[in-house]
This record gives structure tokens, sequence and C-alpha cells, in this order.
């Protein structure tokens, strides 16, 4: 199939509908709602259901019941909108049902504004609702990866029955790339659905429920879903490695869009003779410890690290968990919906490279 | 040409997302890599709309840029926000029919049309956009006029298509204006 000049939430819509998703619940909220306005008109084409729920709230449930069901869902929000589902994804964290959340977020906290942020890493990565639960957390820098990413967002859920989210920010979710779709898509049946909700006459009766009232029960349930999680994080790692192959003296770590910012600064840097690698994750949860801790070990005693992000410096303890100390780190971030530029990436870059020639 | 992009700027309804749009078609279509990003944020009606679009053989870095190589400007507060920032050498185009004064950039090629006036004697006087797009493509060669009027057809399409012969004119007549520019600042 050739390329479809596409936005970033139209693509993602387009490509849950081939990984086989033909259901919808969700509520509007910028810079997010041209993917409902997509499926809208299209999930009739493909005989899918979409409902604009009253709130994200009660969206939230729609997918928990539809997920309960076992058919492939989808809900898409913003910021403020994953907060209010964060109840939600508790529960359906806990019930171990597969579907997938799309997040493309804003400048925060509070209702803050529409323009892009990185700044609910945490809030993707560390918690959402209450309890000990992780999800699957995936971070798309273009277009194309946003379908890649999708496709992937379905398969990895359904394999081991948890919640996925794509986590973008509007800076993706408004711009257009040219795309390509896989030519054939994914059917709607999940590959096997011997826990879902599917009427039981003639076969025992199935429970989806996230009550145990028995703490060694729970306990037991928590176990599981740990050492669930342990095996993703074991598996599905997933990074891209950027700019100087060898030598790197100085490794830039930046995801989504602000890693594309990072590779055209770090291009410009390397092209007068500089020394800087990228690493960007592009699975946020779980996150890739042990890759970035190579990589990071590859550098010399005196290279350094500097951790780019759209907030305050989220990702940034991961990479110091990653670091165990080993190289000195500098931050760089913007928030509020300023978005760092080539530019002033590349200034910090310079600057860095140059305090190292006077060590 | 290896790489190019063109930050396109005017009051919302001007239409240079579109015009932006076209363009990154026709860079698709090329065979190029493209990035069509515009500013989006809580914009009244009446206030400024601008996209930047990236065409490269490779891979596109990075979406946004700090400096853009070429500018093209549909009204006043446009040209007062953008113009200083072109990088040295590039194109400045400029929409005569709102903008009263010339950029203050002799480093750069400006290339000036009455682009409502073109459009209008082209026959239709809501293509003033592709008049524009039309002097860029005709100034800086991005990709082939051939591969933008290709674009326009596969893009207006159904009850849309009747605006095709209109805006291909407006394009035409700008195209002229800005090949005319390139060429006497080639001789000079």
């Amino acid at each position: 199939m050739s390329k479809v000049l596409m936005k970033g939430n139209e693509a993602l819509g387009e490509a849950a509908i081939r990984a086989g998703c033909v259901h919808f619940f969700g509520y509007p909220i910028t810079p997010q709602t041209e993917v409902p306005e997509y499926l809208v008109k299209r999930l009739p084409e493909v005989g899918g259901a979409f409902v604009q729920a009253e709130s994200e709230v009660a969206a939230v449930n729609m997918i928990y019941g539809a997920a309960g069901v076992g058919v492939k869902v989808l809900t898409s929000s913003s910021s403020p909108g994953i907060s209010l589902m964060a109840e939600g994804l508790s529960y359906i964290a806990a019930c171990e049902l597969p579907c997938v959340f799309i997040n493309i977020m804003r400048a925060g906290p509070g209702l803050g504004g529409i323009l892009p942020a990185q700044s609910d890493y945490w809030q993707a990565t560390k918690g959402h609702g209450h309890g000990d639960y992780r999800i699957i957390v995936l971070a798309p820098s273009s277009v194309q990866e946003s379908v890649n990413l999708m496709l992937l967002a379905f398969e990895l859920a359904e394999t081991y029955r948890i919640p996925a989210m794509i986590c973008a920010d509007g800076m993706i979710g408004q711009m257009m790339e040219p795309v390509e779709f896989p030519v054939e898509g994914r059917g709607a049946e999940m590959r096997d659905n011997d826990w879902a909700l599917t009427g039981c006459e003639g076969r025992k009766r199935r429970i989806v429920n996230s009550l145990y009232l028995s703490p060694e029960e729970l306990n037991a349930h928590n176990l599981k879903l740990k050492a669930k999680f342990d095996r993703i994080a074991a598996k599905e790692c997933r990074f891209e490695i950027y700019g100087a192959q060898e030598g790197a003296e100085i490794l830039v770590v930046a995801f989504g869009t602000m890693a594309r910012i990072c590779k055209s600064a770090i291009d410009e840097v390397n092209a007068e003779g500089g020394k800087v690698a990228l690493f960007r994750p592009i699975t946020l949860s779980p996150f890739p410890y042990d890759a970035l801790r190579e990589t990071i070990h590859a550098l010399p005693e005196q290279g350094r690290i500097f951790d780019v992000e759209m907030s305050m410096g989220q990702m940034l303890e991961d990479v110091r968990l990653a670091n165990e100390g080993a190289r000195e780190i500098e931050f760089h971030g913007a928030a509020g919906g300023v978005v760092p530029s080539p530019d002033d990436v590349a200034a910090r870059l310079e600057a860095l490279a140059s305090r190292r020639d006077r060590a | 040409m290896a790489e190019t992009e063109v930050l396109m700027a005017g009051f919302g309804g001007q239409g240079m997302l579109l015009a932006g749009k076209i363009l990154a078609h026709a860079a698709m279509d090329s065979g190029l890599e493209v990035s069509w990003l515009p500013s989006y944020g809580p914009e009244m009606r009446g206030g400024t709309a601008n996209v930047i679009v990236r065409i490269s053989a490779e891979p596109i870095a990075s979406p946004l840029v700090s400096a853009p190589r070429n500018l093209i400007v549909m009204n006043l507060p446009s040209l007062e926000k953008f113009a200083a920032t072109v990088k040295p050498g590039g194109v400045i185009v400029v929409n005569t029919s709102l903008i009263p004064k010339d950029p203050e950039r002799p480093d750069c090629l400006v290339v000036k049309l009455d682009s409502r006036k073109l459009a209008k004697e082209a026959g239709s006087e809501r293509a003033a956009n592709f008049a524009m797009l039309g002097a860029f493509v005709g100034a800086v060669e991005p990709v082939s006029p051939g591969a933008t009027e290709k674009a326009m057809e596969e893009e207006f399409q159904g009850p849309k298509a009747k605006f095709v012969p209109g805006n291909v004119a407006a394009f035409r007549a700008g195209l002229a204006v800005g090949k005319a520019a390139k060429q006497e600042a080639g001789a000079s």
C-alpha cells in the first residue's frame, strides 16, 4: 500500500482498526479529539461501535466492561482526562484485562494548557490508580511509529492480559507525516478468551472482579501481577540508539517528540566534530534500565549524560536508577507547552562538550 | 534539493495550513520525507495560524526548527513576527495585498506578490493561498510544479473537485512570479 498523509491522532485511530479493534469509548479533549473524530466516521464502516460517553469516568468503565467480555477495545484522552480514568484503570489492571489507552499529553498540572508536554511520565509509568500494578507504556516519536506501536500495544495487551498505553504528546497528535499501514489487518477475535464473560450456558461461570477480602489471596494475586510484569520487563523492553555509534562522550536521553528534536541538535553538533549519541526509550514501562546502563558504561569516565524532557525532570529519575551514580547527569527541561528547540539543545550540548575539554 | 523547510503564516482562514498540506502531499508523492507541523493553541477567529513544512530526502529528525530557511507570510503580524527568524540566504514570499511594507532582509530573496489580485485574475479570489504557494515553488523548487498540481487534484475530490481549476490557475500565476524573481536574483 502506498503512503498517505495523516495526522498522528488520525493515524492512531486507523492503526487501532488495523489491529482488529472495533470498539471505542471516549470523551473529547484537546489535543486528542481527532482520534474520536476519525473513529466516529470510520468505525461504522467496519461494523464497529463508537460511544461518546458522558465523561471520562463513564468511558473508562465502558472499557472495563468491553474488555471483560473479551473484545479488543480502545479509549483515548489527554492528561486531565487520563487522571479521571485512573480509578477505572486500577480496576482493569487488577482484573488483568487487555485494552489500550491513548494519552496525547498536554501541559499540566491541573487543567493546565492544551500545548504539548511530557509531564505525564510519572502518571503513565508509576501510577494512575491506586494499588500495586504496572501497565505497558509505549512512546512513539513519529506518526509512522504511532501506527507501529498501536499494533504492538494490542498485541502485547492480548499476549499478557494487561492494559497498554500509547503515551504521545500534542505535537505528534497534531502533526502530519506520510504513513504506511500493514496490508493485512489483524482479526477482531482474541487468540484465547477462556477468561472472558461470554455467557456461561453449558460451562462453569467466570467472574471478573477485583475484590479480594482474604489478605492471603490478595497477596498471592499481587505476587502474580508482579511476576507477570517481571516477565514483560525481561522480554519487551524497546529502545533506539542514534548518533555517534562509537566513542560517544555525551549520551542524550530523551523520548517521543523531545528525542526527535534532540536528533536534529545531535546531527548539528556531530557535524562539527562532536561525539554525541542518543538513547531513546520506546517502552517507558517497562523502562529499558539494563540497555541504558550498558550504554552509559560504554561512555568514558568523564563522559556525561544529558537528559532532556518536556517536563521538570520525570524520566530523569529512571535515568538515575539506570546510571547508579556511574556518570554525571545534566538536565534540560521545559514545561507548560514550551518545547525546547534544536538550537536550545545544541547550545547546551556545545557547552557540555567545552566544559569537558577544559577538564 | 537535499533538505528545506518553509514556515507559512497568516490569519486563520487564509489557507496557509491547507497550502502547506498540498506542499507536503506533493513532497510525499515525489518520494521525499516530509513533516507538517501546525501551530495549535487557543486561537481566536482572525488570530494567526502557521505551519512548518520540512522536506528532505532523508528521514526528518525534528519537525520543529529554530530558524526556517524560507517563509511565506500572508499578513503583517506574521511578517513582523517571523521575518527576522529566517536563515540568511532564504526566500521570503510576501503578500502585498495585506502587507504594506518590505521585510528588512537584504540577505534574503524577497518575492512580493499581490496574491488576492493575481488569484482574482486567475478566476478564484479565494485561491490567494495557492498563488503564494506557487511563488514559493517557483522560487525554491522544493517539489515540481506538476507534483503540486497533482496533489491539489488528489486533495480536492468529490464536491471539492470544482475548486481545482481556479486553484491551479492561481498557483500558476504565483509560480510565474516566483520563477521571475529567482531568475532576476540569479542574473544580478
